[in-house]
C-alpha cells in the first residue's frame, strides 16, 4: 500500500509538470491550430532564468524563500515576453501561410533557442538549489511526500483554478474562446485578434516556465536540453486530453504521469516512454479526439 | 453628408479583381438594398467595408473620415457592425456571452444591459434560451441572436449579408418585419444583401444593382420594381 501511495503521488507530481506545460500548448492550438515546437524550449528559459537570477540574488546575501519568489517572478516575465517575442518573429508574419509553414518555423525556433542558451550557457548540467522551506506538516507524510512534491501539486492546481477562471469569466478570455471558435467572427465584433493571439502565448509561457521553475527545484539540475522531452510528453499530454480542450490538458497531463509512474514502479523502469507513448498511440485509436477533446463537426 | 461613401472601391483576392470600382453613398437612417447574382461582389462590398477585405483603390468614407485603410476593430469602434453569411453564432458560447462579444469594445455596463432586455424584448425566444450554447439553436434563431449580437454594438451603420438565407418564409418575414422596426426605432441606418430581391426591395428605402463586380442599376425601390430587368432577372417575372 505504501508502495502504491507513493508510485500515486510521484505520479501526481510527474503529471502536474506535464499539464502546466500542456496548458501552453493546448491554447496557442486552439487559437491558431499550431503545434508550437518552441513551447518546451520556453519551459526551459524560465529555469535557466530563475537559476541566474537566484544565484546573483544569493552572491548578495539574500537567502531561502525570498530568493525563490523573485527569482520565480522574473524567470515568469522574462519567460512570458520570449513567448510573445517568438510568435511576433516566427508566427505572425506566417498567419495567411499554408499550415505547415508556421510549424517548420516552430521547429526552427525551437533548435535556435537550444543553442542559444547551449552557446551562451554550457552544455553541462548545472545545479539548481532547492530553496524551499521546511514544511513540518507534511513530517507524517515524509515517506510518500516531499515539501516540493506538496508545492508542484498545489501550484499546479492554483495555476488551473485561475487560468478556468481568466478564461470562463473575464472579458479577455471571452474573447479568448471566441477567436479559437471564429477568428474571422472575432474580427467582425472589434476583437484585436493579434492581442488576443499574444496574451495567448504569454499566458501559455508563464505557465511553462512556473513549470521550469518547479521542476528544476525538484531534480536539482538543468541543462539546454531539458525542454525538448519535456516538451514532447506535455505535447503528449495534450493529445491525450484532447488538443484545444483545457480540462483536457491537465487531465492528460496526470492520467501520462500516472500511466509513467505505475508502469515504471510494477513492471520496468527501463521502458517508461515506451509506456507513455503506447498510451499515445492506444488512445489516438480509440479517440482519436483525446479523452475530453471535441470531434470537429465539419460546417457546411 | 452621407453616413457612408464608397467612391470607385475596387478589391481583389489574390488576382482576382471581385470589386471593379463600386460607388455608393448611404444617407442616415435609410435602408439600402444590394441586390444580385452569385458571385457579384455583394459580400465582398461588404467585407471591405469591414476592413477584413481591404481595398486596392478608392476611398470609403465613414461620417466624412477615410477608413478604407483601418483595421476591423477600429472600423467596429467607429460604428459599423456586420451579420455576416451564415451568422456565424459561436457553437460553443451561450446566447448570454454571444451577445456579450457583441458588446465587446463598450464599457457602459448599464448600457449593455440595457440594450440586451430591449433585443429579450424583439425576440422573447433568445431570452428563453440565454444560457443554451449558440450552436444548439435552429437556423431562424441563430439569425436572431446574429443581428441581435450585431446590434449589442449600437452601430450607426448595419451591415446584412443574407439574413433570409435557409429559413422558413415565415421566419424571414418576422426578421424582415424587425429589420425594419431596428431602423424606424433606433435610427440604425442598414445595408442589405439580399437574394430574395422581392422581399428586401419591399422594405427598403433605395437599392442598387450589383453585376460582376460593377454598379448596374440604381434607384428607389418602386423605380427598380418596375424595371423589367430587374424583374426578369432578379424577381423572376
Amino acid at each position: 500500500m505504501d508502495y502504491f501511495l507513493e508510485l500515486l503521488i510521484g505520479g501526481l507530481t510527474r503529471g502536474s509538470i506535464y499539464a502546466l506545460i500542456a496548458l501552453g500548448y493546448t491554447m496557442v492550438y486552439g487559437i491558431i491550430e499550431l503545434i508550437n515546437f518552441a513551447h518546451g524550449e520556453i519551459y526551459m528559459l524560465g529555469a535557466f532564468t530563475a537559476l541566474i537570477v537566484a544565484s546573483v540574488l544569493t552572491l548578495h546575501g539574500m537567502t531561502g524563500l525570498s530568493v525563490l519568489i523573485l527569482a520565480s517572478v522574473v524567470a515568469v516575465l522574462y519567460a512570458a515576453a520570449y513567448g510573445f517575442t517568438v510568435e511576433k518573429i516566427a508566427y505572425k508574419p506566417l498567419r495567411q501561410a499554408p499550415r505547415l509553414s508556421p510549424l517548420i518555423s516552430a521547429i526552427g525556433m525551437s533548435i535556435f533557442l537550444q543553442n542559444y542558451v547551449l552557446l551562451a550557457q554550457t552544455s553541462d548540467f548545472l545545479p539548481f538549489p532547492n530553496l524551499l522551506p521546511a514544511l513540518p506538516f507534511l513530517d507524517p507524510y515524509s515517506r510518500f511526500i516531499g515539501p516540493t512534491e506538496f508545492v508542484i501539486v498545489l501550484t499546479t492546481a492554483l495555476a488551473t483554478v485561475a487560468l478556468s477562471c481568466f478564461i470562463k469569466f473575464t472579458r479577455l478570455g471571452r474573447a479568448m474562446r471566441a477567436t479559437a471558435q471564429d477568428r474571422g467572427m472575432a474580427m467582425l465584433l472589434g476583437v484585436n485578434v493579434n492581442a488576443v493571439i499574444s496574451t495567448t502565448f504569454i499566458v501559455g509561457s508563464a505557465l511553462a516556465a512556473i513549470g521550469g521553475i518547479l521542476i528544476a527545484t525538484h531534480v536539482g539540475r538543468i541543462n539546454f536540453a531539458i525542454g525538448f522531452i519535456a516538451g514532447i510528453k506535455a505535447f503528449t499530454a495534450a493529445v491525450l486530453g484532447g488538443i484545444g480542450s483545457i480540462p483536457g490538458a491537465v487531465l492528460g497531463g496526470l492520467v501520462l504521469g500516472w500511466t509513467e509512474s505505475f508502469a515504471t514502479g510494477y513492471l520496468s523502469s527501463d521502458y517508461e516512454d515506451v509506456f507513455a507513448f503506447c498510451l499515445l498511440v492506444l488512445i489516438l485509436i480509440l479517440r482519436p479526439a483525446g479523452i475530453l477533446g471535441r470531434s470537429t463537426v465539419q460546417k457546411v | 453628408m452621407p453616413l457612408l461613401e464608397l467612391d470607385n472601391v475596387a478589391t481583389f483576392y489574390g488576382s482576382i479583381q471581385a470589386l471593379k470600382g463600386i460607388s455608393l453613398s448611404i444617407a442616415a437612417g435609410e435602408i439600402i438594398t444590394l441586390i444580385g447574382a452569385n458571385g457579384a461582389g455583394k459580400s465582398t462590398t461588404l467585407m471591405t467595408i469591414c476592413g477584413i477585405a481591404p481595398p486596392r483603390a478608392g476611398r470609403i468614407l465613414f461620417r466624412g473620415a477615410a477608413i478604407e485603410a483601418a483595421e476591423p476593430h477600429e472600423i467596429v469602434r467607429r460604428g459599423i457592425s456586420q451579420v455576416p453569411e451564415g451568422r456565424r453564432i459561436f457553437p460553443h458560447l451561450t446566447v448570454t456571452e454571444n451577445l456579450a462579444m457583441g458588446a465587446f469594445l463598450r464599457k457602459d455596463s448599464t448600457e449593455i444591459a440595457r440594450d440586451r432586455e430591449y433585443l429579450f424584448s424583439l425576440f422573447p425566444i433568445l431570452k428563453e434560451r440565454r444560457h443554451q450554447p449558440g450552436g444548439t439553436l435552429s437556423g431562424g434563431e441563430q439569425q436572431m441572436l446574429a443581428i441581435s449580437r450585431a446590434l449589442m454594438a449600437r452601430p450607426a451603420l448595419l451591415l446584412l449579408d443574407e439574413p433570409s438565407l435557409g429559413l422558413a418564409p415565415l421566419v424571414s418575414r418576422l426578421i424582415f418585419r424587425i429589420i425594419r422596426q431596428i431602423n424606424e426605432e433606433r435610427r440604425t441606418t442598414i445595408l442589405l444583401v439580399e437574394q430574395n430581391a422581392n422581399l428586401a426591395l419591399r422594405i427598403a428605402h433605395r437599392g442598387y444593382v450589383l453585376e460582376n463586380g460593377r454598379i448596374t442599376l440604381e434607384g428607389n425601390c418602386a423605380e427598380l420594381l418596375g424595371n423589367e430587368e430587374v424583374k426578369r432577372a432578379y424577381l423572376g417575372m
